[in-house]
């Protein structure tokens, strides 16, 4: 029962971060002088008439707050604008871009904690062995590389030499799942291990030494002098304890995720919604920015009740109040 | 151990003839750190690459001159090839190669570093300070204080870096201002939440409370009492955020949202230069390394800061080696007196 | 022979009905008060000038706390303290400030009192820095004279508190406290953490330092022979309140409060025959929840002498005339009965107790017939 005021409670705190966010950007952008804005929309070398057009299209002459509110008012009907290049409704592009970005962000994540949990728990059972400083200097290479260098080397060393010879399955751009599994995963493996490399490195450095930290404490000791297996000790006792702080810096991850799923569509050509709006800078397409603003901060509101939920469920000091 | 008292000691030196030592000064944690840190070859080796690229950075001029290549200088004749593509390296002088246009690929890496390095260490720098005194001022004041501040961080800490900087490219237009300030500021938060965290487990103890009673003001506490038991997981993290910084400005203008062509940054060369993989690898390889170098030597200098800091780590890691050999050496002996045993025996 | 009475100008503190709770709270998002933690509730004492009053009670008791608000470091929730006549519970952070020269403190741990990361010379120099008293070399040799009169070397100005060992860095903290030549040092438990014999150093050294300069202590512990080897007069503190307070050897020879005769079975004995002629008095039960303190006396649920009028009424704190006892020595003979005297830290031995112990009465085999025959309640 308690659990249920709480989604309520976090579900109002998250549509009000949204709002907040959303009018934010809205305001980032809106609020300069009309001209300005008419100017970059139309470009550098727009005429007189074109920028008056522009203006009076786009209702650019209208009091601040009443675009304000028309935009809100489009906002909760769903509407977020049109694209200034291609007149097309956002939500339409967004609904288009959105699956390679949801395929990316969930295979990456399920890549991501995997990897980095395993490797971080048997390196630390297993602490100064072949095993751990082999996946101590991964780590570290890992964690010293920028997501699009690792996604940059691995078309250049994997991808190319393999498509050159003959060995097509693993390719760049996006392929849905509509078209298969076999060319699905093809498509996304490359982007998967991309995007989880830098966040697996990072969660297996904090995940060994948060159970290496637990593994030295007393109670483990007992648990161990009363006789109990090994493997018993860790599952049982020590893993919980010692993955609940790293459970809770997730819902901090999620921002660093997002940025990272950006680069990885760039890098990969996979058109979702990251690509989308990093090309609409270059646009200066404002509706299409403003649309992935909201979408990001509502995945980022909605990543982070998930991850409170989960820490909840792993430890029992923390009481939904 | 003996019985004498440290007066009573230095009264028998001087009995003795022996002369005083005189006043000891006693080694601060600095320089104890210091000791520890020199016999760490991995991290001594990061220093020096630090030091040489840092070098190398500022002295970029030098290398344009030797090579007779500016760095926006284009060399479509010397640097193409007949079809149009850059020339590999050792090339027509060019030392690793050239770029789309038949810039010189060394140079323009050289005077790229500059750019990393002064955003790397400037901005983290910058976000250290603010860092360290909202975190402060959050974990002593406590209160409301704390409340606001501590959201505010936290706020800032989750928040998609991209969205930001997407939105402060559109309004401002991309440039190296925009880079130092967004690195900064999503730097600051992480830095703060570390230090407050400190500062209210500092807080507490006997000393600060002997402070107060004192009559100590609350910034006497903070910035004499509080601040010198800070800076050692301070110098930990900025260091190691140092490199994120770094990455931090590769990546945004990998994306066109930092630093603009022409001039070199070695995010925008390695967004060039994914489009030429297939015919000009050294474009992609070696600002690649370079920034890898760079970014690595970082991270384990950090590392290694940090252990030289808590020699707690390295004793019980020690002591655990110490533990299994002597197991082992013990089991050798067991098996060792059981084989003269059996040959005693016959 | 002069008449001695309590004139205020030999009071140097003078605590009134202090009261100090701390609240509980709970809830999530916006924490509402649940309860109050009784730490000190109605306590009245006073500290005379160049005298040591101790502060007795286990953990929990409130001493430590009592003794923060003596020291004006926690604001009280109720009553006055008053030093050298000034009410300082009233009084702003700004004009608390020149006050604080008058009373320091000396903690009870050695290796957290001190800054690990100062010098030594830094860390006694202190209080002149921040009262602005003295400057540069000035300082340097007030610190060094200082380091000589508590025993340590002056040539170790430079060094970090690591370096030294408890007994010293206890010293460091004396030093640090006799800087501004206080009137009244508060010691929280200053021995505890030290071993036996460097105890009986620090202890001396204080005792000389009192001589030297008139000052005034209160001594907070938990062990009672090291309170009654210090202590002018003792308060025995339980869950808040002082139960019994007396000039020391009048406590120790004859306790009156059920408690302070079980806390005084329980002190190891030096001679083994006297060990064994002790009846140890056992109190069954825990420490109640200072959150939910008994009604009635506090003392009530683990009392071997409580009867019901115990569980309803809470014992004031008074000198027991019903019965007639030699004078405490140091009373005075005109037994006027004034006020002053009845407060803890007086003259008078004070209980608050319905049924004290008398001299010769065996609490081991107490049960509640041997209680009530005869004694008489002393309401």
């Amino acid at each position: 029962m308690a659990i249920f005021g709480y989604l309520v409670r976090r579900l109002l705190t998250g549509i009000v971060v949204i709002w907040l966010v959303a009018s934010a950007a809205f305001f980032l952008f809106f609020a300069r002088p009309v001209e300005t804005v008419a100017r970059e929309l139309a470009g550098h070398a727009a005429t007189a008439q074109t920028i008056q057009l522009v203006i009076n299209n786009l209702g650019l002459n209208q009091p601040i707050m009443t675009q304000y509110w028309h935009f809100l008012d489009g906002l909760l009907h769903g509407n977020l604008g049109y694209s200034y290049f291609t007149q097309e409704p956002v939500t339409t592009m967004l609904k288009q871009d959105l699956p390679p970005t949801v395929s990316l962000v969930i295979g990456g994540t399920i890549l991501w904690l995997i990897l980095g949990f395993t490797v971080g728990i048997i390196s630390a059972t297993r602490a100064r062995s072949v095993f751990d400083r082999t996946a101590n200097v991964l780590v570290l290479i890992g964690l010293s590389m920028p997501i699009f260098v690792i996604g940059e080397l691995l078309i250049w060393l994997v991808f190319q030499p393999l498509y050159s010879h003959g060995f097509h399955w693993i390719n760049t751009g996006y392929a849905g799942i509509t078209s298969g599994i076999g060319p699905f995963v093809g498509h996304m493996l490359l982007p998967w291990i991309t995007l989880a490399a830098v966040q697996a490195a990072v969660y297996t450095r904090l995940s060994r030494g948060q159970l290496l930290e637990t593994l030295g404490e007393d109670y483990i000791r007992t648990a161990r002098a009363k006789g109990l297996s090994e493997r018993r000790v860790i599952f049982r006792h020590a893993l919980r304890a010692a993955l609940t702080p790293v459970i809770s810096q997730l819902g901090v991850d999620v921002g660093q995720l997002l940025g990272g799923v950006v680069v990885v569509e760039v890098v990969f050509g996979l058109g979702g919604i990251g690509q989308v709006s990093v090309q609409a800078v270059y646009q200066d397409n404002l509706p299409v920015i403003i649309g992935f603003v909201v979408i990001a901060a509502l995945f980022v509101v909605v990543a982070n009740i998930v991850v409170d939920l989960l820490y909840a469920a792993l430890d029992p000091r923390v009481r939904i109040t | 151990m003996s019985n004498l008292t440290e007066v009573g000691f230095e009264a028998q030196q001087a009995a003795e003839g022996q002369e005083s030592v005189g006043p000891v000064e006693g080694r601060t944690q600095w320089q104890l750190t210091w000791r520890r840190l020199r016999s760490d070859r991995v991290a001594m080796i990061s220093l020096a690459v630090i030091v040489i690229m840092v070098i190398l950075a500022i002295i970029a001029p030098v290398f344009a001159a030797l090579t007779g290549h500016g760095v926006n200088t284009a060399y479509p004749v010397t640097g193409e090839n007949e079809v149009g593509n850059p020339v590999g390296p050792g090339v027509n002088g060019f030392w690793l190669g050239t770029d789309s246009v038949g810039r010189d690929v060394f140079v323009r890496i050289l005077y790229g570093a500059r750019i990393s390095l002064f955003v790397g260490v400037v901005s983290t720098a910058i976000a250290v300070v603010l860092g360290v005194v909202i975190g402060l001022v959050a974990g002593y004041f406590g209160g409301i204080v704390d409340t606001v501040l501590a959201r505010f961080t936290d706020a800032v800490l989750a928040f998609p870096y991209v969205i930001l900087a997407i939105a402060l490219a559109v309004v401002f237009g991309p440039s190296l201002t925009i880079i130092m300030f967004m690195v900064t500021f999503f730097s600051w938060a992480g830095i703060a939440r570390i230090v407050r965290g400190q500062t209210l487990s500092i807080k507490e103890k006997e000393y600060i409370e002997a402070a107060r009673s004192l009559g100590a003001g609350p910034f006497r506490i903070m910035f004499l009492d509080i601040l010198p038991n800070l800076l050692a997981p301070v110098l930990v993290i900025g260091t190691l955020y140092i490199p994120n910084a770094i990455v931090f400005e590769a990546t945004l203008s990998f994306l066109g949202l930092g630093v603009q062509p022409p001039t070199p940054s070695w995010g925008n060369m390695l967004a060039d230069a994914s489009n030429l993989y297939q015919v000009a690898w050294w474009y992609l390889a070696f600002p690649a390394l370079f920034l890898l170098i760079t970014t690595l030597a970082f991270n384990l200098l950090g590392d290694g800061i940090r252990d030289a800091m808590d020699p707690r780590t390295e004793r019980l890691i020690a002591a655990r080696r110490m533990r299994s050999r002597r197991a082992k050496d013990r089991k050798q002996q067991a098996a060792g007196v059981e084989a003269v045993a059996d040959t005693v025996n016959g | 022979m002069a008449q001695r009475t309590q004139q205020d100008d030999d009071v140097l503190v003078r605590v009134e009905n202090a009261v100090k709770y701390f609240p509980v709270k709970a809830g999530g998002f916006i924490k509402h008060t649940v309860g109050q933690v009784h730490a000190v509730d109605d306590v009245s004492l006073v500290i005379e000038r160049g005298k040591t009053l101790g502060l007795v009670g286990e953990t929990g008791s409130g001493k430590s706390t009592l003794a923060r608000c003596v020291a004006g470091l926690i604001p009280v929730t109720g009553g006055k303290v008053f030093l050298n006549g000034t009410d300082i519970t009233k009084l702003s952070r700004g004009a608390m400030r020149p006050l604080r020269r008058e009373v320091q403190m000396i903690f009870q741990d050695p290796y957290s009192s001190l800054n690990p990361r100062r010098r030594v010379g830094a860390i006694i120099g202190d209080p002149f820095a921040i009262h602005r008293t003295a400057t540069g070399a000035e300082r340097k040799r007030m610190v060094q004279e200082l380091m000589e009169r508590v025993g340590l070397n002056p040539e170790h100005y430079n060094r970090f508190p690591a370096e030294f060992s408890g007994g010293q860095r206890q010293r460091i903290g004396v030093a640090r406290a006799l800087a501004l030549r206080p009137k009244l040092i508060i010691c929280d438990e200053p021995v505890s953490a030290l071993d036996v014999s460097i105890q009986a150093q620090v202890l001396n050294l204080l005792s000389d330092l009192q001589q030297e300069y008139g000052l005034s202590y209160l001594f907070i512990a938990h062990d009672l022979e090291v309170v009654r080897h210090v202590s002018d007069k003792v308060a025995v503190m339980y869950l808040g309140r002082i139960g019994e307070a007396a000039p020391a050897a009048d406590l120790y020879d004859r306790p009156r409060h059920p408690y302070t005769v079980a806390l005084l079975s329980a002190a190891p004995a030096a001679d083994p025959d006297t060990a064994a002629a002790r009846q140890r008095v056992i109190l069954t039960g825990d420490v109640p929840s200072p959150i939910d303190p008994p009604a009635g006396c506090r003392f009530h649920p683990r009392c071997p002498k409580a009867q019901e009028i115990c569980a309803r009424v809470e014992p004031p704190l008074v000198r027991d005339n019903s019965t007639a006892q030699p004078a405490a020595e140091g009373q005075p003979p005109d037994d006027s009965g004034q006020p002053a005297t009845d407060v803890p830290g007086g003259w008078a031995h004070v209980t608050a107790c319905h049924f004290p112990v008398v001299p010769g009465e065996n609490l081991a085999t107490a049960g509640a017939a041997a209680g009530s025959a005869g004694k008489g309640a002393v309401a």
